[in-house]
Protein backbone atom coordinates (compact mmCIF):
# COMPACT_ATOMS: atom_id res chain seq x y z
CA UNK A 1 0.00 0.00 0.00
CA UNK A 2 1.17 3.88 -0.56
CA UNK A 3 2.40 5.70 1.97
CA UNK A 4 3.42 8.91 1.54
CA UNK A 5 6.71 9.86 0.98
CA UNK A 6 7.04 6.86 -0.78
CA UNK A 7 7.62 7.98 -4.10
CA UNK A 8 11.50 7.15 -4.75
CA UNK A 9 13.62 8.35 -7.70
CA UNK A 10 13.17 5.54 -9.63
CA UNK A 11 9.17 5.37 -9.44
CA UNK A 12 9.60 8.83 -10.90
CA UNK A 13 11.37 7.64 -13.86
CA UNK A 14 9.50 4.55 -14.41
CA UNK A 15 6.32 6.69 -14.72
CA UNK A 16 7.47 9.10 -16.68
CA UNK A 17 9.11 6.51 -19.28
CA UNK A 18 4.90 5.08 -19.20
CA UNK A 19 3.58 8.87 -19.76
CA UNK A 20 6.29 9.53 -22.62
CA UNK A 21 7.97 12.24 -20.96
CA UNK A 22 11.77 12.96 -20.72
CA UNK A 23 12.39 14.50 -17.81
CA UNK A 24 16.02 16.72 -16.85
CA UNK A 25 18.28 16.01 -14.21
CA UNK A 26 17.15 18.89 -12.55
CA UNK A 27 13.18 18.59 -12.93
CA UNK A 28 13.64 14.36 -11.63
CA UNK A 29 14.12 15.82 -7.90
CA UNK A 30 11.67 18.56 -7.90
CA UNK A 31 9.20 16.30 -9.41
CA UNK A 32 9.85 13.70 -6.58
CA UNK A 33 9.44 15.60 -3.80
CA UNK A 34 5.88 17.08 -5.79
CA UNK A 35 4.59 14.07 -5.69
CA UNK A 36 5.44 12.99 -2.52
CA UNK A 37 3.46 16.24 -1.08
CA UNK A 38 0.50 15.84 -3.65
CA UNK A 39 0.56 12.07 -2.50
CA UNK A 40 0.91 13.14 1.14
CA UNK A 41 -2.37 14.84 0.64
CA UNK A 42 -4.11 12.64 -1.06
CA UNK A 43 -3.44 9.93 1.71
CA UNK A 44 -6.45 10.95 3.74
CA UNK A 45 -9.02 8.99 1.34
CA UNK A 46 -7.67 6.15 3.34
CA UNK A 47 -8.98 6.98 6.46
CA UNK A 48 -13.07 7.03 4.44
CA UNK A 49 -14.07 3.67 4.54
CA UNK A 50 -15.53 2.94 0.81
CA UNK A 51 -16.51 -0.36 1.49
CA UNK A 52 -19.31 -1.34 -0.91
CA UNK A 53 -19.08 2.01 -2.29
CA UNK A 54 -20.19 2.50 -6.28
CA UNK A 55 -16.77 3.84 -8.25
CA UNK A 56 -18.12 6.94 -10.13
CA UNK A 57 -16.61 7.64 -13.25
CA UNK A 58 -19.28 10.12 -14.37
CA UNK A 59 -22.45 12.00 -13.37
CA UNK A 60 -24.49 10.57 -15.47
CA UNK A 61 -24.28 7.23 -13.80
CA UNK A 62 -25.92 8.38 -10.58
CA UNK A 63 -28.66 10.60 -11.79
CA UNK A 64 -29.71 7.45 -13.87
CA UNK A 65 -29.89 7.73 -17.89
CA UNK A 66 -26.70 7.28 -18.42
CA UNK A 67 -26.32 7.63 -22.35
CA UNK A 68 -24.31 4.11 -22.84
CA UNK A 69 -27.16 2.49 -20.64
CA UNK A 70 -29.33 3.10 -23.50
CA UNK A 71 -27.44 3.83 -27.05
CA UNK A 72 -30.40 6.63 -27.40
CA UNK A 73 -28.41 9.34 -26.83
CA UNK A 74 -25.57 8.64 -29.55
CA UNK A 75 -25.70 10.08 -32.67
CA UNK A 76 -26.84 7.72 -35.83
CA UNK A 77 -24.20 5.79 -37.61
CA UNK A 78 -24.42 7.46 -40.87
CA UNK A 79 -21.98 8.31 -42.99
CA UNK A 80 -21.04 12.18 -43.22
CA UNK A 81 -18.34 13.89 -44.66
CA UNK A 82 -14.84 14.77 -42.51
CA UNK A 83 -12.63 17.20 -42.21
CA UNK A 84 -10.80 18.23 -45.37
CA UNK A 85 -7.63 16.09 -45.62
CA UNK A 86 -5.74 19.24 -47.23
CA UNK A 87 -6.95 21.26 -43.93
CA UNK A 88 -5.65 18.37 -41.34
CA UNK A 89 -2.86 17.97 -43.18
CA UNK A 90 -1.87 21.99 -43.12
CA UNK A 91 -1.36 21.47 -39.59
CA UNK A 92 1.06 18.87 -39.69
CA UNK A 93 4.60 19.54 -38.22
CA UNK A 94 5.97 17.09 -41.47
CA UNK A 95 3.52 15.57 -44.33
CA UNK A 96 3.50 14.61 -47.74
CA UNK A 97 -0.09 15.34 -48.43
CA UNK A 98 -1.66 12.47 -47.68
CA UNK A 99 0.15 10.93 -45.00
CA UNK A 100 1.88 11.95 -41.62
CA UNK A 101 5.75 11.39 -42.19
CA UNK A 102 7.39 10.37 -38.70
CA UNK A 103 11.47 9.07 -37.76
CA UNK A 104 11.72 5.48 -38.15
CA UNK A 105 9.34 2.90 -35.71
CA UNK A 106 11.51 0.11 -35.27
CA UNK A 107 14.51 0.98 -32.87
CA UNK A 108 17.64 -1.28 -33.33
CA UNK B 1 -20.61 47.50 -21.94
CA UNK B 2 -23.38 44.72 -21.09
CA UNK B 3 -25.50 42.74 -23.80
CA UNK B 4 -28.24 45.33 -22.94
CA UNK B 5 -26.61 48.32 -23.70
CA UNK B 6 -25.41 46.31 -27.07
CA UNK B 7 -28.78 45.79 -28.07
CA UNK B 8 -30.31 49.33 -27.01
CA UNK B 9 -27.48 51.16 -28.95
CA UNK B 10 -28.38 48.75 -31.92
CA UNK B 11 -31.71 49.09 -32.22
CA UNK B 12 -32.27 52.82 -31.81
CA UNK B 13 -29.28 53.38 -34.37
CA UNK B 14 -27.21 55.61 -31.69
CA UNK B 15 -23.97 52.67 -32.24
CA UNK B 16 -23.04 50.04 -34.91
CA UNK B 17 -21.81 46.79 -34.37
CA UNK B 18 -18.72 47.86 -36.27
CA UNK B 19 -18.01 50.64 -33.92
CA UNK B 20 -18.29 48.09 -31.28
CA UNK B 21 -16.43 46.07 -32.00
CA UNK B 22 -13.32 48.88 -33.04
CA UNK B 23 -13.71 50.24 -29.56
CA UNK B 24 -12.96 47.09 -28.14
CA UNK B 25 -10.10 46.60 -30.09
CA UNK B 26 -8.93 50.11 -29.36
CA UNK B 27 -9.17 49.54 -25.53
CA UNK B 28 -7.82 46.24 -25.77
CA UNK B 29 -4.61 48.13 -28.19
CA UNK B 30 -4.22 50.64 -25.03
CA UNK B 31 -4.42 48.35 -21.97
CA UNK B 32 -4.24 44.76 -22.45
CA UNK B 33 -0.04 44.92 -23.74
CA UNK B 34 2.91 46.14 -22.25
CA UNK B 35 2.49 49.53 -22.96
CA UNK B 36 -0.64 50.12 -21.01
CA UNK B 37 -1.82 48.06 -17.92
CA UNK B 38 -0.07 44.82 -19.35
CA UNK B 39 -3.11 42.74 -18.26
CA UNK B 40 -2.24 40.29 -21.14
CA UNK B 41 -5.72 38.61 -21.64
CA UNK B 42 -5.90 38.21 -25.44
CA UNK B 43 -3.11 35.35 -27.11
CA UNK B 44 -4.64 36.17 -30.51
CA UNK B 45 -7.39 38.64 -32.13
CA UNK B 46 -9.72 37.75 -34.60
CA UNK B 47 -10.36 40.64 -36.10
CA UNK B 48 -11.37 40.11 -39.56
CA UNK B 49 -13.46 37.52 -38.90
CA UNK B 50 -14.92 39.78 -35.56
CA UNK B 51 -15.34 42.86 -38.33
CA UNK B 52 -17.32 40.83 -40.81
CA UNK B 53 -19.40 39.41 -38.40
CA UNK B 54 -20.01 42.63 -37.31
CA UNK B 55 -21.10 44.31 -40.99
CA UNK B 56 -23.14 41.20 -41.07
CA UNK B 57 -25.13 42.86 -38.12
CA UNK B 58 -24.99 46.34 -39.15
CA UNK B 59 -26.78 45.56 -42.51
CA UNK B 60 -29.58 43.17 -41.11
CA UNK B 61 -29.96 46.47 -38.12
CA UNK B 62 -30.19 48.80 -41.13
CA UNK B 63 -33.06 46.22 -43.14
CA UNK B 64 -34.99 46.20 -40.15
CA UNK B 65 -35.20 42.78 -39.33
CA UNK B 66 -35.16 41.44 -35.92
CA UNK B 67 -31.47 40.88 -34.60
CA UNK B 68 -30.48 37.96 -33.06
CA UNK B 69 -30.40 37.94 -28.93
CA UNK B 70 -26.59 38.62 -28.81
CA UNK B 71 -26.26 40.76 -31.90
CA UNK B 72 -23.33 42.89 -31.80
CA UNK B 73 -21.82 41.34 -28.26
CA UNK B 74 -18.09 41.16 -28.27
CA UNK B 75 -17.00 37.78 -27.10
CA UNK B 76 -13.71 36.86 -25.88
CA UNK B 77 -13.03 32.93 -26.48
CA UNK B 78 -11.12 31.27 -24.02
CA UNK B 79 -7.68 29.35 -26.07
CA UNK B 80 -8.84 26.08 -25.12
CA UNK B 81 -11.67 26.41 -27.41
CA UNK B 82 -11.25 26.01 -31.24
CA UNK B 83 -11.70 28.76 -33.52
CA UNK B 84 -11.35 28.40 -37.57
CA UNK B 85 -8.79 31.23 -38.40
CA UNK B 86 -7.43 31.82 -35.35
CA UNK B 87 -4.91 29.78 -33.66
CA UNK B 88 -5.46 27.43 -30.78
CA UNK B 89 -2.35 26.77 -28.23
CA UNK B 90 -3.91 25.93 -24.80
CA UNK B 91 -1.91 28.00 -23.15
CA UNK B 92 0.84 25.48 -24.39
CA UNK B 93 3.84 25.59 -26.14
CA UNK B 94 3.20 22.35 -27.44
CA UNK B 95 0.41 23.93 -29.78
CA UNK B 96 2.05 26.84 -30.35
CA UNK B 97 1.31 27.92 -34.42
CA UNK B 98 -1.39 25.59 -34.14
CA UNK B 99 -4.42 26.43 -36.93
CA UNK B 100 -7.41 24.42 -35.68
CA UNK B 101 -9.48 23.52 -39.36
CA UNK B 102 -13.08 23.63 -37.46
CA UNK B 103 -15.11 25.57 -35.28
CA UNK B 104 -16.05 24.20 -31.30
CA UNK B 105 -19.80 24.04 -31.31
CA UNK B 106 -19.89 26.91 -28.36
CA UNK B 107 -17.77 29.02 -30.70
CA UNK B 108 -20.56 28.60 -34.01
CA UNK B 109 -23.57 29.16 -31.33
CA UNK B 110 -22.22 32.78 -30.06
CA UNK B 111 -21.47 33.67 -33.55
CA UNK B 112 -24.81 32.23 -34.93
CA UNK B 113 -26.62 34.65 -32.34
CA UNK B 114 -25.06 37.39 -33.59
CA UNK B 115 -21.84 37.77 -31.35
CA UNK B 116 -18.87 39.34 -33.08
CA UNK B 117 -15.57 37.30 -31.16
CA UNK B 118 -13.02 39.14 -31.11
CA UNK B 119 -10.26 36.65 -29.98
CA UNK B 120 -8.37 34.10 -27.97
CA UNK B 121 -8.05 34.61 -24.40
CA UNK B 122 -4.81 33.80 -21.97
CA UNK B 123 -5.11 30.82 -19.76
CA UNK B 124 -3.10 28.22 -17.40
CA UNK B 125 -1.63 25.68 -19.39
CA UNK B 126 -4.11 23.05 -20.55
CA UNK B 127 -6.24 24.86 -18.20
CA UNK B 128 -4.33 23.43 -15.10
CA UNK B 129 -3.81 26.15 -13.22
CA UNK B 130 -5.46 28.28 -10.13
CA UNK B 131 -3.43 31.90 -10.83
CA UNK B 132 -3.16 31.66 -14.13
CA UNK B 133 0.52 31.67 -14.07
CA UNK B 134 0.85 28.60 -15.51
CA UNK B 135 0.44 29.74 -19.14
CA UNK B 136 3.22 29.06 -21.57
CA UNK B 137 2.89 32.86 -22.86
CA UNK B 138 2.46 34.57 -19.80
CA UNK B 139 0.56 35.43 -16.94
CA UNK B 140 -2.60 37.81 -16.64
CA UNK B 141 -2.71 40.46 -14.40
CA UNK B 142 -5.91 40.94 -11.87
CA UNK B 143 -7.63 44.38 -13.53
CA UNK B 144 -9.16 45.47 -10.39
CA UNK B 145 -5.05 44.86 -8.78
CA UNK B 146 -2.59 44.74 -11.24
CA UNK B 147 -0.14 43.34 -8.69
CA UNK B 148 -2.27 40.20 -8.21
CA UNK B 149 -3.52 37.06 -9.93
CA UNK B 150 -6.92 37.38 -11.94
CA UNK B 151 -6.93 33.47 -10.74
CA UNK B 152 -7.18 30.55 -12.98
CA UNK B 153 -7.51 28.52 -15.49
CA UNK B 154 -9.89 31.26 -17.12
CA UNK B 155 -7.79 34.28 -15.75
CA UNK B 156 -7.81 35.87 -19.11
CA UNK B 157 -11.66 35.01 -19.46
CA UNK B 158 -12.71 37.04 -16.19
CA UNK B 159 -9.76 39.75 -16.48
CA UNK B 160 -11.49 40.72 -20.60
CA UNK B 161 -14.45 41.05 -18.92
CA UNK B 162 -13.66 42.61 -15.62
CA UNK B 163 -11.20 45.00 -17.72
CA UNK B 164 -14.15 46.14 -20.38
CA UNK B 165 -12.27 44.40 -23.54
CA UNK B 166 -15.49 42.20 -23.81
CA UNK B 167 -18.99 42.37 -23.10
CA UNK B 168 -18.89 38.40 -22.21
CA UNK B 169 -16.53 35.43 -22.67
CA UNK B 170 -16.65 31.75 -22.92
CA UNK B 171 -14.00 30.31 -20.13
CA UNK B 172 -14.11 26.08 -19.34
CA UNK B 173 -14.13 24.96 -15.56
CA UNK B 174 -13.10 21.21 -14.86
CA UNK B 175 -12.52 22.14 -11.05
CA UNK B 176 -13.15 25.99 -10.53
CA UNK B 177 -11.53 27.32 -13.48
CA UNK B 178 -14.56 30.04 -14.14
CA UNK B 179 -15.68 30.34 -10.89
CA UNK B 180 -12.85 31.30 -9.26
CA UNK B 181 -11.09 33.92 -11.37
CA UNK B 182 -14.73 35.17 -11.69
CA UNK B 183 -14.66 35.93 -8.00
CA UNK B 184 -11.24 37.02 -7.99
CA UNK B 185 -11.73 39.71 -10.86
CA UNK B 186 -15.28 40.71 -9.61
CA UNK B 187 -18.04 39.70 -12.29
CA UNK B 188 -20.13 36.79 -13.17
CA UNK B 189 -19.06 33.67 -14.06
CA UNK B 190 -20.90 30.55 -14.52
CA UNK B 191 -20.38 26.39 -14.45
CA UNK B 192 -23.56 24.97 -16.30
CA UNK B 193 -24.37 21.03 -15.41
CA UNK B 194 -22.00 18.69 -16.78
CA UNK B 195 -23.86 17.92 -20.34
CA UNK B 196 -25.72 21.45 -20.42
CA UNK B 197 -23.33 22.77 -22.88
CA UNK B 198 -21.05 20.99 -26.03
CA UNK B 199 -17.81 20.66 -25.24
CA UNK B 200 -17.09 19.58 -29.20
CA UNK B 201 -14.35 21.99 -29.95
CA UNK B 202 -12.62 21.91 -26.68
CA UNK B 203 -9.13 20.81 -26.41
CA UNK B 204 -9.66 18.13 -23.18
CA UNK B 205 -8.38 18.07 -19.79
CA UNK B 206 -10.46 15.95 -17.71
CA UNK B 207 -13.34 14.65 -19.60
CA UNK B 208 -15.75 13.87 -16.87
CA UNK B 209 -15.11 17.41 -15.28
CA UNK B 210 -14.54 19.83 -18.14
CA UNK B 211 -17.57 22.03 -18.77
CA UNK B 212 -17.62 25.14 -21.12
CA UNK B 213 -19.67 28.17 -19.50
CA UNK B 214 -20.02 32.13 -20.01
CA UNK B 215 -18.70 34.99 -17.98
CA UNK B 216 -20.58 38.12 -17.97
CA UNK B 217 -20.72 41.33 -15.95
CA UNK B 218 -24.21 41.04 -14.52
CA UNK B 219 -26.66 38.02 -14.09
CA UNK B 220 -28.94 38.83 -16.89
CA UNK B 221 -26.00 38.48 -19.27
CA UNK B 222 -25.33 35.22 -18.14
CA UNK B 223 -28.81 33.78 -18.38
CA UNK B 224 -28.56 35.72 -21.48
CA UNK B 225 -25.40 33.55 -22.82
CA UNK B 226 -26.46 30.34 -21.10
CA UNK B 227 -29.36 29.95 -23.02
CA UNK B 228 -27.64 30.30 -26.40
CA UNK B 229 -25.00 27.96 -25.43
CA UNK B 230 -27.14 25.39 -24.09
CA UNK B 231 -28.64 22.46 -25.66
CA UNK B 232 -28.26 18.88 -27.05
CA UNK B 233 -25.31 18.27 -29.67
CA UNK B 234 -25.03 15.44 -31.84
CA UNK B 235 -20.89 15.90 -31.82
CA UNK B 236 -20.94 15.65 -27.93
CA UNK B 237 -22.17 11.84 -26.89
CA UNK B 238 -22.25 13.20 -23.33
CA UNK B 239 -24.38 16.00 -23.77
CA UNK B 240 -28.08 16.33 -22.40
CA UNK B 241 -31.03 16.42 -24.66
CA UNK B 242 -32.96 17.47 -21.52
CA UNK B 243 -35.01 20.68 -22.67
CA UNK B 244 -33.26 24.28 -22.53
CA UNK B 245 -34.67 26.61 -19.73
CA UNK B 246 -36.00 29.53 -20.05
CA UNK B 247 -33.15 31.66 -18.03
CA UNK B 248 -33.66 35.11 -18.85
CA UNK B 249 -37.66 34.32 -18.20
CA UNK B 250 -36.58 32.67 -14.46
CA UNK B 251 -35.18 35.74 -13.01
CA UNK B 252 -38.15 37.70 -13.56
CA UNK B 253 -39.44 35.14 -10.31
CA UNK B 254 -39.26 36.40 -7.29
CA UNK B 255 -37.06 34.23 -4.32
CA UNK B 256 -39.56 33.95 -2.02
CA UNK B 257 -39.93 30.98 -0.17
CA UNK B 258 -37.11 29.06 -1.76
CA UNK B 259 -34.88 26.90 0.58
CA UNK B 260 -31.42 28.42 0.76
CA UNK B 261 -28.75 25.41 2.06
CA UNK B 262 -25.35 27.15 4.15
CA UNK B 263 -23.32 24.28 4.28
CA UNK B 264 -21.00 24.22 7.61
CA UNK B 265 -18.45 22.38 6.32
CA UNK B 266 -17.50 25.46 3.77
CA UNK B 267 -17.04 27.85 6.55
CA UNK B 268 -14.12 26.62 8.58
CA UNK B 269 -10.39 27.16 8.97
CA UNK B 270 -8.65 29.29 6.45
CA UNK B 271 -11.34 31.46 5.48
CA UNK B 272 -10.40 34.65 5.49
CA UNK B 273 -12.72 36.85 8.14
CA UNK B 274 -13.47 39.88 5.12
CA UNK B 275 -15.17 37.30 2.85
CA UNK B 276 -16.87 35.29 5.87
CA UNK B 277 -18.47 38.99 6.47
CA UNK B 278 -19.44 39.27 3.21
CA UNK B 279 -21.16 35.70 2.86
CA UNK B 280 -23.18 36.65 5.53
CA UNK B 281 -24.60 39.80 4.21
CA UNK B 282 -25.63 38.02 1.05
CA UNK B 283 -27.61 35.66 3.01
CA UNK B 284 -28.99 38.85 5.20
CA UNK B 285 -29.87 39.76 1.66
CA UNK B 286 -31.82 36.12 1.18
CA UNK B 287 -33.27 36.36 3.97
CA UNK B 288 -35.02 39.82 3.99
CA UNK B 289 -35.90 38.62 0.20
CA UNK B 290 -37.68 36.37 2.13
CA UNK B 291 -35.24 32.75 1.27
CA UNK B 292 -35.53 30.44 4.13
CA UNK B 293 -31.91 30.15 5.24
CA UNK B 294 -30.90 26.04 6.48
CA UNK B 295 -27.36 25.22 8.09
CA UNK B 296 -26.90 21.83 6.37
CA UNK B 297 -23.64 19.23 6.48
CA UNK B 298 -22.04 18.14 3.62
CA UNK B 299 -19.57 15.85 5.34
CA UNK B 300 -17.58 14.60 2.71
CA UNK B 301 -15.77 18.12 1.54
CA UNK B 302 -12.57 17.68 3.31
CA UNK B 303 -12.02 14.83 0.42
CA UNK B 304 -13.06 16.58 -2.17
CA UNK B 305 -9.44 18.36 -3.12
CA UNK B 306 -7.36 14.89 -2.97
CA UNK B 307 -10.36 13.04 -4.72
CA UNK B 308 -9.90 15.75 -7.08
CA UNK B 309 -6.51 16.13 -7.65
CA UNK B 310 -6.66 11.86 -8.55
CA UNK B 311 -9.66 12.11 -10.99
CA UNK B 312 -8.56 14.90 -12.62
CA UNK B 313 -4.92 13.98 -13.15
CA UNK B 314 -5.77 10.49 -14.35
CA UNK B 315 -7.79 11.55 -16.55
CA UNK B 316 -5.46 14.41 -17.78
CA UNK B 317 -2.80 12.04 -18.33
CA UNK B 318 -4.79 10.06 -20.58
CA UNK B 319 -5.75 12.96 -22.51
CA UNK B 320 -2.47 14.97 -23.12
CA UNK B 321 -0.94 11.48 -24.82
CA UNK B 322 -2.75 13.13 -27.80
CA UNK B 323 0.40 15.39 -27.89
CA UNK B 324 3.65 14.03 -29.36
CA UNK B 325 4.48 15.65 -32.43
CA UNK B 326 2.84 14.06 -35.01
CA UNK B 327 0.07 15.17 -36.22
CA UNK B 328 -0.37 18.97 -35.09
CA UNK B 329 1.95 21.64 -33.19
CA UNK B 330 5.56 21.56 -32.16
CA UNK B 331 7.77 18.24 -33.17
CA UNK B 332 10.87 18.09 -31.23
CA UNK B 333 13.75 18.49 -33.68
CA UNK B 334 16.36 15.86 -34.39
CA UNK B 335 15.24 12.80 -32.80
CA UNK B 336 16.17 9.77 -34.93
CA UNK B 337 13.38 7.32 -33.44
CA UNK B 338 9.47 7.68 -33.13
CA UNK B 339 9.50 7.15 -29.05
CA UNK B 340 12.49 9.54 -28.73
CA UNK B 341 10.36 11.91 -31.00
CA UNK B 342 7.40 11.70 -29.08
CA UNK B 343 9.84 11.97 -25.78
CA UNK B 344 11.50 15.12 -26.39
CA UNK B 345 8.30 16.64 -28.03
CA UNK B 346 6.40 16.69 -25.14
CA UNK B 347 9.65 17.37 -22.44
CA UNK B 348 9.93 20.58 -25.21
CA UNK B 349 6.34 21.41 -25.36
CA UNK B 350 4.71 21.06 -21.58
CA UNK B 351 5.26 23.47 -18.58
CA UNK B 352 6.17 22.04 -15.15
CA UNK B 353 2.64 22.04 -14.14
CA UNK B 354 1.32 19.95 -16.89
CA UNK B 355 4.32 17.62 -16.76
CA UNK B 356 3.55 17.52 -12.43
CA UNK B 357 -0.33 16.18 -13.30
CA UNK B 358 0.62 13.90 -16.26
CA UNK B 359 3.24 12.11 -13.58
CA UNK B 360 0.71 12.15 -10.83
CA UNK B 361 -2.37 10.78 -12.98
CA UNK B 362 0.16 8.22 -15.01
CA UNK B 363 0.75 7.21 -10.78
CA UNK B 364 -2.62 7.10 -9.92
CA UNK B 365 -3.31 4.77 -12.48
CA UNK B 366 -0.23 2.44 -12.57
CA UNK B 367 -0.76 -1.25 -11.49
CA UNK B 368 -0.52 -1.50 -8.34
CA UNK B 369 -1.91 1.96 -6.79
CA UNK B 370 -4.99 2.23 -9.22
CA UNK B 371 -7.52 0.96 -6.31
CA UNK B 372 -5.66 2.88 -3.94
CA UNK B 373 -5.76 6.17 -5.59
CA UNK B 374 -8.07 6.01 -8.73
CA UNK B 375 -10.80 4.00 -7.77
CA UNK B 376 -10.55 4.92 -3.79
CA UNK B 377 -11.32 8.51 -5.70
CA UNK B 378 -14.15 7.19 -7.84
CA UNK B 379 -15.73 6.18 -5.28
CA UNK B 380 -15.17 9.07 -2.70
CA UNK B 381 -17.00 11.15 -5.52
CA UNK B 382 -19.82 9.09 -5.03
CA UNK B 383 -20.01 9.73 -1.23
CA UNK B 384 -19.44 13.72 -2.35
CA UNK B 385 -22.47 13.56 -4.62
CA UNK B 386 -24.76 12.06 -2.28
CA UNK B 387 -23.82 14.48 -0.06
CA UNK B 388 -25.45 16.60 -2.66
CA UNK B 389 -28.14 15.01 -3.53
CA UNK B 390 -29.51 14.53 0.08
CA UNK B 391 -28.77 18.39 1.05
CA UNK B 392 -30.70 19.11 -2.43
CA UNK B 393 -34.07 17.32 -0.60
CA UNK B 394 -33.87 19.77 1.96
CA UNK B 395 -33.36 23.06 -0.05
CA UNK B 396 -33.26 24.47 -3.48
CA UNK B 397 -29.83 25.97 -3.24
CA UNK B 398 -26.43 25.89 -1.55
CA UNK B 399 -25.01 29.38 -0.87
CA UNK B 400 -20.76 28.96 -0.25
CA UNK B 401 -18.05 31.44 -0.04
CA UNK B 402 -16.06 31.09 -3.65
CA UNK B 403 -12.77 31.41 -2.66
CA UNK B 404 -10.99 31.30 1.11
CA UNK B 405 -9.01 34.32 -0.10
CA UNK B 406 -9.71 37.07 -2.54
CA UNK B 407 -7.05 37.45 -5.28
CA UNK B 408 -2.99 36.58 -4.27
CA UNK B 409 0.56 38.08 -5.62
CA UNK B 410 1.28 37.18 -8.74
CA UNK B 411 4.37 34.55 -7.28
CA UNK B 412 2.70 34.25 -3.76
CA UNK B 413 1.83 30.75 -4.28
CA UNK B 414 3.61 28.90 -7.35
CA UNK B 415 6.36 27.02 -5.45
CA UNK B 416 4.24 24.64 -3.25
CA UNK B 417 1.62 22.88 -5.50
CA UNK B 418 -0.63 21.52 -2.20
CA UNK B 419 -1.17 25.29 -1.37
CA UNK B 420 -1.83 25.89 -5.07
CA UNK B 421 -4.56 22.94 -4.83
CA UNK B 422 -6.21 24.21 -1.59
CA UNK B 423 -6.63 27.13 -3.39
CA UNK B 424 -9.95 24.84 -5.03
CA UNK B 425 -11.09 23.94 -1.70
CA UNK B 426 -14.98 25.77 -2.45
CA UNK B 427 -14.87 24.79 -6.26
CA UNK B 428 -14.02 21.15 -6.90
CA UNK B 429 -16.97 19.17 -4.79
CA UNK B 430 -19.51 20.64 -7.47
CA UNK B 431 -17.45 20.18 -10.23
CA UNK B 432 -16.68 16.07 -8.97
CA UNK B 433 -20.75 16.12 -8.91
CA UNK B 434 -21.34 17.76 -11.95
CA UNK B 435 -23.56 20.24 -10.39
CA UNK B 436 -24.64 23.98 -11.50
CA UNK B 437 -22.84 26.76 -10.23
CA UNK B 438 -21.92 29.85 -10.18
CA UNK B 439 -19.80 32.91 -8.64
CA UNK B 440 -21.61 36.51 -7.96
CA UNK B 441 -19.31 39.34 -7.00
CA UNK B 442 -20.77 40.16 -2.87
CA UNK B 443 -18.48 42.84 -2.03
CA UNK B 444 -15.31 44.02 -1.81
CA UNK B 445 -12.04 43.61 0.91
CA UNK B 446 -10.75 47.21 2.95
CA UNK B 447 -8.38 46.82 0.59
CA UNK B 448 -10.75 46.76 -2.66
CA UNK B 449 -10.07 43.30 -4.26
CA UNK B 450 -13.55 41.66 -5.31
CA UNK B 451 -15.35 38.95 -2.98
CA UNK B 452 -17.73 36.23 -4.76
CA UNK B 453 -20.02 34.27 -3.19
CA UNK B 454 -21.08 31.15 -4.44
CA UNK B 455 -24.23 29.55 -5.61
CA UNK B 456 -25.17 26.08 -6.19
CA UNK B 457 -28.10 24.11 -7.94
CA UNK B 458 -29.73 21.15 -9.01
CA UNK B 459 -28.61 19.47 -11.69
CA UNK B 460 -30.01 21.05 -14.88
CA UNK B 461 -31.74 23.85 -12.27
CA UNK B 462 -30.04 26.52 -13.66
CA UNK B 463 -32.93 28.68 -12.99
CA UNK B 464 -33.09 28.80 -9.41
CA UNK B 465 -29.46 29.26 -9.45
CA UNK B 466 -29.84 32.32 -11.31
CA UNK B 467 -32.55 33.72 -9.66
CA UNK B 468 -30.75 33.25 -6.35
CA UNK B 469 -27.51 34.94 -8.32
CA UNK B 470 -30.05 38.09 -8.99
CA UNK B 471 -31.87 38.37 -6.00
CA UNK B 472 -27.74 38.78 -4.39
CA UNK B 473 -26.61 41.02 -7.20
CA UNK B 474 -29.48 43.46 -6.94
CA UNK B 475 -29.09 44.14 -3.09
CA UNK B 476 -25.26 45.14 -3.83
Amino acid sequence: MAESGGVTEQDVLRVAELANLELTSEEVPRMQRDLNAILGHVTQLQQLNTEGVPAMSQVGEILGGAPEATGAALRPDTVRPSLDRKAVMAAAPETDGRFFKVPKVIER
Amino acid sequence: MTIDEVRTGLANGSITATAIAEQHYARIAADDGPDGKDIHSFLALSRDRALAQAAKIDALAKSGDALPVLAGVPVGIKDVLVMQGSPATAGSKILEGYMPPYDATSVKKLEAAGAVLLGKLNCDEFAMGSSNENSAYGPVRNPRALDRVPGGSSGGSAAAVAAGFATASLGTDTGGSIRQPAAFCGVVGVLPTYGRVSRFGLIAFASSLDRVGPFALNVRDVATMLGVLAGHDPMDATSSDRPVGDYSGALQKPVQGLRIGVPEEYFGEGLDPEIRAAIEKALDILRKAGCEIKRISLPHTRYAVPAYYVVATAEASANLSRFDGVRYGLRAKGANTLSAMYRETRDQGFGAEVKRRILLGTYALSAGYYDAYYRKAQQVRTLLTRDFLAAFNEVDAIVTPMTPSPAFKLGEKTDDPVKMYLEDIYTVAASLAGLCGMSVPCGATAAGLPIGVQILGRHFDEETMLRVGLAVEGAQ
